[in-house]
């Protein structure tokens, strides 16, 4: 096992009153891929949103607990979200490329840290499409707006618009949730590829999904933790009756 | 796959020092934030100032009356003396003008003269009494709410719940084509074609009257009321609506039973803010009720309402004198009563909609 | 009574309360057309009024309408979009500011347009104007007096509400996730707002522009005693002078002309300029705003 990246100490977060996150706790390590599974509802995405403090948007959000990233708390009052989310990258369910030129949409985070010189971000650009596998098909149509790509490509892009900034770790909210079978598999692919370099984290509902993708395996639900393990584990030979019921389709 | 770091040292230097355990100072982020919370006060603001700088100028009339109680006095009796042969028209209250004159041989504060029946601001002896102004605004309000009113909510409830949806697509914005246009536009059209449609049905002798003036007002305030009751009863839950179609209960009574209850306080808060829109109107008040002021209860008589008296005055007085001060009291008063309305709107009407639905639900 | 002749009967009065209003607003435009548009002509559209404006055209009018339109544009614009911003991204839903703000935004929308014309006299002309002259021209009579500017701030103050609304339902049909997607990468909450939410925004604040100078060009009762003038022999060469506005021309021509009969060509006619130009400005800021609204769905 790889050194622990992200540390979670009893982690709890609620809603106004209602508890939605109950005592997690966790080691999630660098450069492995980690994926959280379980039935809608029970946590997993918003879990998930807390490792880069994505709920801080959300009025009426509470969280106890400690999230340790490379030892430091992000929870600590003196933290530097914005910095904070430059490191933790992440991909969201539905693709949400901006309404902008390819280019400009692997720019947008360079740009925002005051890169403007053309070469470099040329530069930048070419090798954060390369590293999301979708090179080839767009180096023909920069300057397109990404909304005219297909749902698979758009994806890709946003995932090379957050490798541009250059992140350690990626989180992926159900990246392939709304893509078809072969779009999908070229995401999985890309996860195998980008975890020899970044830490990833990927909700997913689909369990062979996790199988296929990660190393590691937490399974949720209604906002507990109920077990974590070596994602062959979990699949083979997990310690928990509700893991077993919900690996073999019982419930969710 | 081997990945080879190609990125510049520029970029190295740039994103490699990003650390998150300190918070960093972006000036940008800071100011902008400043200067928006700052421009969003501009609002809060400017809704003080139009209180001040309206009150202001309405003040001095107050002043001048602490200090001339005895004045005041003499007017009280004089106006009571006055009321006895008052009849209404315009004729009269000048007698009670020239009458006043002789018996007191000085002359009055005009400022005590507010509550008076004569609305006289340029004469020898100007008079600024309020009542005829008020009762002709009020008397023209009326006619035009009585008018806007339920043509509006009648509307309303055909657009949303009779109409087809490909026709309501068509009906709401070309009624809501009419907040487009132009009060004085309308009041053009008062006075070309209502006015004179209207004295060859009626057969009035003023051309210019409080019902004409009336009607042409209540057509401002019509996609007011008409806007906001069809939004009422558009947000009357659907479950309500399926619930009384399930129960065999036809679109009709559906509309006047189930819907139209649910929506009441929404449309009053439609009707208040309406009521607002035609008092406050000035144009066509100005272009088509005649402006006369008296005191009167005949619909078809001429009337002279608050905002159409500033309109028409306000450019011809003296700054700071009397009448100005007198003008800006009768905004002040129109700024108090729309400001009323609109908090009633606001708070009191949407207060009942929130709660109707959370009873029911 | 049977139900369905009942049903029938209360569906029918509602129905013909819908076609009384339409032929209402039929009504007005017919006339306005019909009665303007013989007389409408390049020569109406370029020319100075002419014999004690019982001829001639409405040139004077039509660029003094214009130019106070901008000027109030470019003094209402930027405030309401800020103030939308403000609203949309800063303030929380609960805070009494917030409450307060928009309380007063409705405020604005429903004080009648002539306490604008009391409040642009009192405070534009009567305060800042004749301190400004005070200060800058020694006492001499300039800024403190009906004109342009002050016209133009008033009616920006009259219009505000409409850009604020406009911008603010604008920004509230921008996605979440392109928020989201822009703060994931690193970028502060006013980088967001810069490239992602204000760039969304253009036809909102393109839509509210319009509609509020649609608004401007209307409305006659707040520059009636702030700027506008029953007739000019030159068009305005300075904000400190008075300008001609198509409105007030309506006005004056209708109730003070000395021969109202004699100009009835040109009143129709004015009315139909009018009418024409806040009619289609009314129509493309409608349909702009059928497009965000479909954005939003």
């Amino acid at each position: 096992m790889n050194d622990i990246k992200v540390k979670v100490k009893d982690l709890s977060l609620r809603y106004g009153t209602n508890l939605a996150l109950k005592n997690i706790s966790m080691d999630i390590p660098e450069k492995m891929v980690t994926a959280f599974i379980g039935p809608s509802g029970c946590g997993k995405s918003t879990f998930l949103r807390t490792l880069n403090r994505m709920n801080d948007l959300i009025d009426n959000v509470t969280i106890e607990g400690e999230v340790l990233i490379d030892n430091i708390n992000i929870y600590d009052k003196n933290i530097d979200v914005v910095n904070l989310r430059k490191k933790v990258g992440m991909i969201f369910q539905k693709s949400n490329p901006f309404a902008k030129s390819v280019y400009d949409n692997i720019a947008f985070g360079p740009r925002i840290n005051g890169i403007s010189q053309k070469s470099i971000l040329d530069e930048i650009v070419e090798h954060s499409l390369k590293q999301a596998a979708i090179w080839d098909e767009v180096k023909d149509r920069l300057f397109n707006s990404a909304l005219s790509l297909s749902g698979g490509q758009q994806q890709r892009i946003c995932i090379a618009r957050s490798l541009a900034v250059n992140p350690e770790i990626i989180l992926m909210d159900e990246p392939a949730s709304a893509l078809d079978p072969i779009s999908t598999a070229k995401i999985e692919e890309l996860i195998h590829e980008l975890k020899k370099q970044y830490t990833i984290i990927i909700v997913t509902h689909n369990m062979q999904q996790a199988a296929r993708t990660s190393d590691l395996t937490a399974l949720f639900y209604m906002g507990d933790l109920v077990e974590m393990n070596r994602t062959e584990v979990i699949f083979s030979n997990p310690a928990k009756k509700q893991t077993e019921d919900y690996i073999s389709g019982r419930f969710g | 796959m081997e990945l080879i770091r190609l990125k510049s040292k520029e970029q190295d230097a740039e994103m490699d020092i990003v650390t998150f355990n300190k918070k960093k100072f972006r000036f940008s982020d800071w100011f902008a934030e400043k200067v928006i919370k700052a421009v969003a006060f501009l609002s809060i603001a400017v809704v003080v100032l139009i209180f001040v700088f309206v009150f202001r100028e309405a003040f001095p009339i107050f002043k001048m009356d602490k200090k001339e109680v005895v004045a005041t006095e003499v007017l009280v009796q004089e106006s009571y003396g006055g009321a006895e042969t008052e009849s209404g028209s315009v004729k009269v209250a000048d007698n009670q003008v020239a009458n006043s004159n002789i018996i007191h041989g000085q002359e009055e504060k005009p400022s005590s003269t507010l509550l008076s029946n004569t609305w006289m601001p340029v004469s020898d002896n100007p008079r600024y009494g309020m009542w005829p102004l008020f009762l002709g605004t009020l008397k023209v309000t009326l006619i035009a709410l009585l008018f806007a009113a339920p043509l509006s909510i009648l509307a309303a409830i055909y657009t949303s719940m009779f109409a087809k949806p490909r026709i309501r697509e068509i009906i709401k914005p070309v009624i809501e084509l009419l907040a487009g246009f132009p009060s004085v536009v309308i009041g053009f059209f008062a006075l070309m074609v209502m006015a004179t449609v209207f004295q060859d049905i009626f057969g009035y002798a003023s051309r210019l009257n409080g019902f004409v003036g009336g009607i042409a007002m209540g057509l401002a305030a019509i996609p007011i009321i008409y806007t906001l009751t069809e939004d009422a009863l558009t947000a009357v839950p659907k479950t309500f609506t399926e619930a009384s179609l399930g129960l065999g209960a036809s679109r009709r009574q559906t509309a006047f039973y189930v819907v139209l209850p649910a929506a009441v306080p929404g449309i009053f808060a439609a009707v208040v803010l309406g009521i607002g829109r035609i008092f406050g109107e000035t144009m066509i008040a100005l272009m088509a009720t005649g402006n006369a002021a008296m005191i009167s209860m005949n619909p078809f008589d001429s009337v002279r309402t608050l905002s159409a008296t500033i309109g028409a005055e306000m450019a011809e007085v003296v700054f700071g004198d009397t009448h100005y001060n007198v003008l800006f009291l009768i905004g002040s008063l129109l700024f108090i009563f729309t400001f009323a309305l609109n908090a009633l709107a606001e708070f009191y009407f949407k207060n009942m909609v929130i709660r109707r639905y959370q009873s029911k639900k | 009574m049977d139900r369905n002749v009942k049903d029938t009967i209360v569906e029918g009065i509602t129905g013909v309360s819908v076609l009384l209003i339409i032929f209402i607003i039929v009504s007005i435009l017919a006339v306005t057309i019909v009665g303007g548009w013989p007389n409408l002509n390049w020569t109406f559209l370029s020319e100075f009024p002419k014999d004690g404006m019982t001829k001639g055209g409405i040139f004077p009018a039509i660029v003094g309408t214009a130019v106070m339109t901008i000027i109030m544009a470019v003094a209402a614009v930027p405030f309401g979009v800020i103030t939308a911003i403000y609203l949309a991204e800063y303030a929380s839903e609960k805070s009494v500011i917030a409450k307060t703000i928009r309380f007063a935004v409705k405020t604005l929308a429903v004080v009648p347009s002539i306490i604008f014309g009391l409040f642009g006299l009192g405070f534009f002309i009567g305060f800042i104007g004749k301190n400004m002259d005070a200060l800058l021209n020694g006492g001499e009579l300039k800024w403190g007096q009906p004109n342009m500017l002050w016209a133009s701030f008033t009616m920006a103050l009259l219009t505000l509400p409409v850009v604020i609304v406009s911008v603010e339902e604008a920004i509230r049909t921008i996605p979440r996730e392109m928020r989201e997607a822009s703060l994931a990468l690193g970028a502060t909450k006013w980088q967001t707002i810069k490239s992602v939410v204000l760039p969304g925004s253009v036809s909102g604040i393109l839509t509210g522009t319009i509609l509020a100078v649609s608004r401007g060009a209307g409305e006659v009762a707040p520059i009636l005693f702030t700027g506008a003038a029953y007739f000019l022999s030159d068009l305005p060469k300075s904000l400190s002078d008075q300008f001609m506005s198509l409105g007030y021309h309506i006005y004056i021509m209708s109730t003070q002309s000395s021969n109202v009969d004699a100009t009835l060509p040109i009143q129709f006619a004015t009315t139909l300029v009018l009418l024409l130009l806040t009619f289609s400005l009314n129509a493309v800021a409608v349909t702009l705003r059928f497009k965000i609204r479909k954005r939003a769905k």
